[in-house]
């Protein structure tokens, strides 16, 4: 009888494969990933808690202080930005992190290796990577908004002087923190992309949206309205101003958020030839 | 199964890997062997398409590993166990690595128990041992149940338990029918599980043989005699057709050519009174670390002033040279000696060093 040298067949532990493995797997991956380290966590209730405790303060600080404030002071008063400032100023530092950690987190702990091992197709990795972090930030950002503006109307209501949605601006000035909080997240995802490194990515985010801002007040002040609508972090204030004029050196606020759009893009597109041209 | 053809890879100045060209067959254990820094985890690293080759190809069943439908389904690779984010659990781990080529769940639990990790499935990896790590990068190599699977380095900086359980895991996964490419700077770990070999060093291919192959071309024996009379019997064991390895101070010779028995007939049928005769085998490590000798990339400092004395040995292949090997068997004894019988021979260091450490004499 001869012997056979083939090997027994493995009993199949899978169901046979269909299609091919593509962007649906790899975004629930990429969901898995973000909420199952706590780092997550953290960054978003540091987010929430500086959204909503700064807007609070500042909104119970005015309303104890109202009936000292001069009737210019209160002329100028905007309630909504007063709620939301936490957000658009300490949220987009906070987010920052977050969003430069989904890839460079990858990088420092090596895992970007087993990932890529397990889903070669790089630029469909990097796709879900943006877009559940959009996801997340969107959320969060979007629940921080909301609570911070209401928190704050809240405590402004002995002032007689606090907002509602539907009154001109607000529920503009309200979406528009959260967007521009969730547009500062992608910008740092695409700055880790690029850099590969979680502290020199924050550091130069940071640089951008904070530093520069202040080295442009610096400028001779006509030299200033002319560079100010294109930098990066014009579209916060911009978007959350709700009482009097828009400052005339600024574009509209959509517009001015078009522009730090346009900067995101342009830095994810970067992150994404060099994600796919670079060994990992 | 794994075809590479042409491979090269440069970092900066460095040639990590050299136009490398071979294949795994599938059903095979195939062992890739190299000293460190010979390009072993540079060319799984492009077998990966974790990086990009300068030249040359890689194939997995006919396509690059990106194009592959499933790539978890064919290749099961784990090239750095720690390469896990220590804060996610090991669960989530491979959760998130079954997700991305739509395994079911139940397969992260399947291979858990496979590796024994169940118990610390909720615990985060960055608390885990390096046998542990091992075992949680194997678990995901095998979540999507491959044919082909690919380790670098499995065993190194595990202890005894661990290296078993690695032996052990290899050979049950290859008398599954499953192909197995593993590579390894230490010889001793391939000589009972891989069918072939593949020998690199400085990123370029030495070896390319079944294991029998190696063995046949390793195992070539040299007898070392000790005599009074050593002039006398070099001359006529050059007349029965040995040939003579002057030996070093102690009037020791070394003879190839011959087996112990007839060296011993002729000093017998000749009169002349010996006081040793040992028969000299090179072991697969010898004979392993004489091949790569040349391409090993970091020496300790005190190689140093033997390495201007390393010449290549004319004219003789790596394989040749393996007999010479057996001589050094001298170096045991007395070291000053064999430094000596070393220069006479070109002889390189690493094969001193290999000698005195695994040779295995037999005694007659």
């Amino acid at each position: 009888m001869a012997v056979t040298t083939t090997q027994p067949a493995r009993p199949p532990v899978l169901p046979p494969p269909t299609g091919r493995a593509g962007f649906g797997g790899t975004l629930s991956s990429e969901f898995t990933k973000i909420r199952s380290v706590r780092s997550t966590y953290w960054t978003l209730l540091v987010l929430l808690a500086v959204s909503i405790g700064i807007g609070a303060a500042i909104s119970a600080g005015t309303a104890a202080n109202w009936s000292h404030m001069a009737p210019s002071d209160r002329a100028t008063f905007d309630p909504t930005q007063a709620s939301v400032a936490g957000l658009f100023y300490l949220g987009q530092l906070v987010i920052v992190v977050l969003g430069a950690m989904v890839l460079t987190a990858e990088y420092s702990t090596g895992m970007i290796r087993t990932s890529l091992t397990a889903m070669p197709r790089r630029v469909t990795v990097y796709a879900a990577k943006v877009l559940v972090l959009a996801v997340v930030a969107l959320v969060v950002t979007f629940a921080a908004a909301f609570i911070a503006f209401f928190l704050g109307q809240s405590l402004l209501t002995s002032t007689h002087d606090s907002a509602t949605l539907s009154q001109p601006n607000v529920l503009r000035a309200v979406i528009g923190s959260a967007l521009y909080v969730t547009m500062c997240g992608l910008f740092a995802f695409a700055a880790g992309a690029i850099l590969r490194h979680t502290a020199a990515a924050i550091t130069s985010v940071i640089g951008l949206l904070f530093v520069i801002p202040i080295l442009a007040h610096l400028l001779p002040s006509s030299w200033y309205q002319d560079v100010a609508r294109w930098l990066p972090d014009a579209a916060g204030r911009a978007l959350s101003v709700t009482v009097g004029p828009q400052p005339p050196h600024l574009f509209s606020p959509w517009g001015q958020f078009t522009v730090f759009a346009v900067y995101t893009v342009i830095l994810l597109a970067v992150g994404a030839v060099l994600f796919r041209k670079r060994d990992a | 199964m794994i075809e590479v053809r042409g491979l090269s890879k440069r970092y900066g100045d460095k040639i990590a890997v050299n136009d490398l060209s071979f294949s795994v067959e599938p059903g095979t254990v195939t062992g890739f062997l190299g000293p460190n820094g010979a390009g072993k985890t540079t060319t799984m690293r492009l077998i990966l398409g974790l990086d990009y080759p300068d030249a040359g190809t890689v194939t997995i069943a006919g396509k690059q590993y990106a194009q592959l439908a499933y790539p978890m389904r064919e290749v099961g690779a784990l090239i750095d166990a720690k390469a896990v984010h220590g804060g996610r659990s090991a669960y989530n781990h491979l959760l998130c690595l079954a997700q991305t080529n739509n395994l079911p769940k139940r397969r992260v639990g399947e291979v858990l128990e496979l590796v024994g990790l169940t118990e610390v499935a909720r615990k985060r990896a960055k608390g885990f041992s390096l046998g542990m790590s091992q075992r949680l990068g194997i678990a995901g190599t095998l979540l999507g149940d491959p044919a082909l699977l690919m380790f670098d380095e499995p065993v190194n900086g595990l202890d005894p338990e661990g290296i078993l359980w690695i032996r052990n895991l290899m050979k049950a996964l290859a008398a599954e029918g499953r192909t197995v490419f593993v590579s390894s700077h230490l010889m001793s770990e391939m000589e009972h599980t891989a069918d072939h070999l593949i020998v690199i060093g400085r990123g370029q291919l030495l070896a390319d043989c079944t294991m029998e192959e190696f063995i046949a071309r390793s195992s070539g024996q040299t007898v070392r005699v000790s005599t009074p009379q050593a002039e006398q019997l070099a001359k006529v064991v050059a007349e029965a057709g040995g040939t003579v390895i002057p030996g070093g101070t102690d009037g020791a010779l070394t003879i190839s050519g011959l087996i112990a028995a007839q060296v011993g007939d002729i000093a017998f049928d000749h009169g002349v009174r010996l006081h040793e005769l040992t028969v000299v085998r090179a072991s697969l490590e010898a004979a392993f670390m004489e091949l790569t000798a040349d391409s090993v990339e970091y020496r300790a400092a005190e190689d140093g002033p033997e390495d201007g004395q390393r010449q290549p040995t004319e004219g003789q292949p790596p394989a040749l040279e393996l007999a010479a090997q057996g001589q050094s068997a001298q170096g045991q004894s007395a070291q000053g000696q064999s430094a000596q019988g070393q220069s006479a021979q070109g002889q390189s260091a690493q094969g001193q060093f290999a000698q005195g450490q695994y040779s295995h004499e037999g005694q007659i």
